[in-house]
């Protein structure tokens, strides 16, 4: 199909409208994140800064708030995957090999985990965590992150899980080898992008998660970072923006190293993969 | 299914039980902990909207059968609550994909830069919700913001725009920067089913002399229906159960204009306290969104038949 130059040009500046919508403002917030605050200050804006200024990012890391922030949301989330990859792998395992009863109904409750809003779950959690004395603990955030994980961990490993070739267990199984020595020496090697995707996805999902962690973490020394962001906010009168912006940028490296990772699989495979389940 | 290609039939049916039992000790470190930290809550939860149950360690709850849900029918705030709910979701979810639905199909040709696009679409993906808020409250400053600057410059207005802060601004910006967040998801759902989609249609169709306009009409969206009714049904879900991004970006202000259910629901069950209450909310959220979905869906799927 041959496109007439008219459209070519169209579709060209169409492109480019969306990028700047969609990439703008990150750029927009790590420019801010390099102004020095009386340029930050400036009425007339500018796209880049007129030097360079690390300023704000050793104002927001000599900020203790940030700092232990940092630490806790490291903590909680390195946590959650280990724990979600030793339960997901036997279960997905199991999703992907078995016609089990158990099939449809965690299906089922992966579909209920998205429709039902937090609110009804995290009253009755706080409610039961609470005489266990597991709120506002790093414990008590990391069980949660692992229940609320599972569910999409559990749909992206059994379409790794369903991949690899029945034939090659089956032939593990001819030589005696048992179900467990068969997972562990012929399934897991074949199964290391999916367990490293799924680990990365899961670490993400903890490092952004706020609702949970507002909920039950109340003690400033145990706030994760998305908690000590949103508090300065909170005190708009003297919040610090530059800073602010800094420590915003930091808070998404994680992230944006893990799509940039997992860029080309994200827009082809990892999507068709997991359905295949 | 290993059963049947590996054994002998006659073997299959005593493998059967042996497999059930090994699937079952396969689920069960996952089952204890989903049981008791998912199934259970949310059944509590969904029970609890019958109840009184308020904050505090030692305070009775009672059932009150039906009280919560009449004195929710008896509050304006709370229908306000609901309005501003459905009209987020909407907007949200039907703008963003429209616009998606258009980055999608033009990542789907041929032009350059392709590869760089499409990671530079995933940005609003990648960050975390809490900073999305704080990037785009710098955005809308209504001083220092580039927002304004821009629209001050294209003399579309002379005054900056506190648009968070105004009544009339604060559900427009907050639903745009919804629209933003949500896009990357929605246009790469939308770019697999576009590449799902066989190109000797188009091919037969160009060949009898159809328009690019009516290929689009009728091979694209009916090839897309499956994939898009998916991904539309997602992103109202998400979008109505939303918090995180205007709890931060507004906190439901400015006089309650962009106060979603969820963050009513918050604001009544950790502010104020009135646990059941906000369990009744949710309850009224569930049964909408299942509502809502039937309808949505029964539809779609007729007309697909």
């Amino acid at each position: 199909m041959r496109t007439r130059s008219g459209t070519r040009v169209l579709q060209y500046v169409a492109v480019l409208c969306y990028l700047i919508f969609l990439g703008f403002p990150l750029l927009w917030l790590i420019s801010s994140s390099l102004k020095s605050p009386q340029e930050f200050a400036s009425i007339t804006p500018t796209l880049l800064p007129k030097h360079f200024d690390l300023s704000n990012y050793t104002d927001a890391l000599n900020e203790q708030g940030l700092i232990r922030g940092l630490g806790n949301s490291l903590q909680i989330s390195i946590y959650t995957t280990i724990l979600v990859l030793i339960v997901a792998l036997p279960v997905s395992y199991a999703l992907a090999r078995f016609r089990s009863r158990l099939r449809p109904l965690t299906n089922g409750w992966i579909l209920v985990s998205q429709v039902f809003p937090v609110i009804l779950i995290v009253i009755p959690l706080f409610m039961i965590l609470r005489p266990l004395h597991l709120t506002n603990t790093i414990p008590g955030v990391v069980i949660v992150y692992m229940v609320w994980s599972l569910p999409f961990a559990l749909w992206m490993l059994q379409g790794y899980v369903a991949a690899v070739p029945r034939e090659l267990e089956e032939a593990a199984s001819v030589d005696g080898a048992s179900r467990l020595r068969t997972i562990v020496s012929i399934v897991m090697p074949l199964l290391r992008p999916g367990l490293i995707a799924t680990a990365m996805f899961t670490f993400i999902s903890s490092w952004n998660e706020f609702f949970f962690a507002l909920v039950l973490l109340q003690d400033p020394q145990l706030k994760t970072l998305p908690l000590v962001l949103a508090r300065f906010v909170g005190a708009e009168g003297q919040v610090q923006f530059g800073p602010l912006a800094a420590a915003s940028v930091l808070a998404t490296v994680p992230s944006l190293v893990f799509f940039a990772f997992l860029q080309r699989r994200l827009t082809s495979g990892l999507l068709s993969g997991a359905v295949k389940g | 299914m290993t059963a049947t290609l590996t054994a002998p039939t006659q073997v299959k049916k005593p493998g059967r039980p042996k497999q059930n039992r090994e699937a079952i000790f396969l689920f069960l470190p996952a089952l204890l902990p989903v049981l008791v930290l998912s199934v259970y809550p949310l059944i509590r939860g969904i029970a609890l909207g019958f109840t009184n149950a308020r904050a505090g360690l030692h305070v009775d709850t009672n059932f009150v059968g039906f009280d919560n849900f009449s004195k929710l029918l008896h509050n304006g705030l709370f229908w306000d609550s609901f309005r501003i709910g459905v009209i987020w979701t909407l907007s949200v979810t039907i703008l963003q994909f429209v616009a998606a639905l258009g980055l999608a199909l033009l990542l789907n040709t041929d032009i350059k830069f392709r590869g760089v696009a499409r990671t530079i679409a995933l940005i609003p993906w990648a960050m975390p919700p809490v900073v999305v808020a704080i990037m785009w409250r710098l955005l809308l400053h209504p001083t220092n913001g580039p927002v304004n600057e821009i629209l001050q410059n294209l003399h579309l207005t002379d005054h900056p725009i506190n648009f968070l802060g105004n009544f009339s601004t604060a559900l427009p910006a907050v639903i745009v920067v919804g629209i933003w967040v949500g896009m990357p998801m929605t246009t790469v759902t939308l770019l697999a089913g576009l590449q799902g989609i066989d190109r000797t249609l188009y091919e037969a169709a160009a060949v009898d002399g159809a328009s690019a306009w009516s290929q689009f009409w009728n091979i694209t969206l009916p090839q897309l229906r499956t994939v898009i009714v998916a991904i539309t049904s997602l992103d109202m879900i998400w979008n109505f159960n939303s918090f995180g991004l205007v709890y931060v970006l507004t906190a439901g202000g400015p006089g309650g204009k962009t106060m979603l259910p969820m963050l009513f629901a918050y604001n009544e069950a950790f502010r104020y306290g009135n646990f059941g209450m906000a369990a009744a909310m949710g309850d009224v959220m569930v049964v909408i969104i299942i509502v809502f979905l039937a309808f949505y869906l029964r539809n779609r799927l007729r007309t697909e038949a």
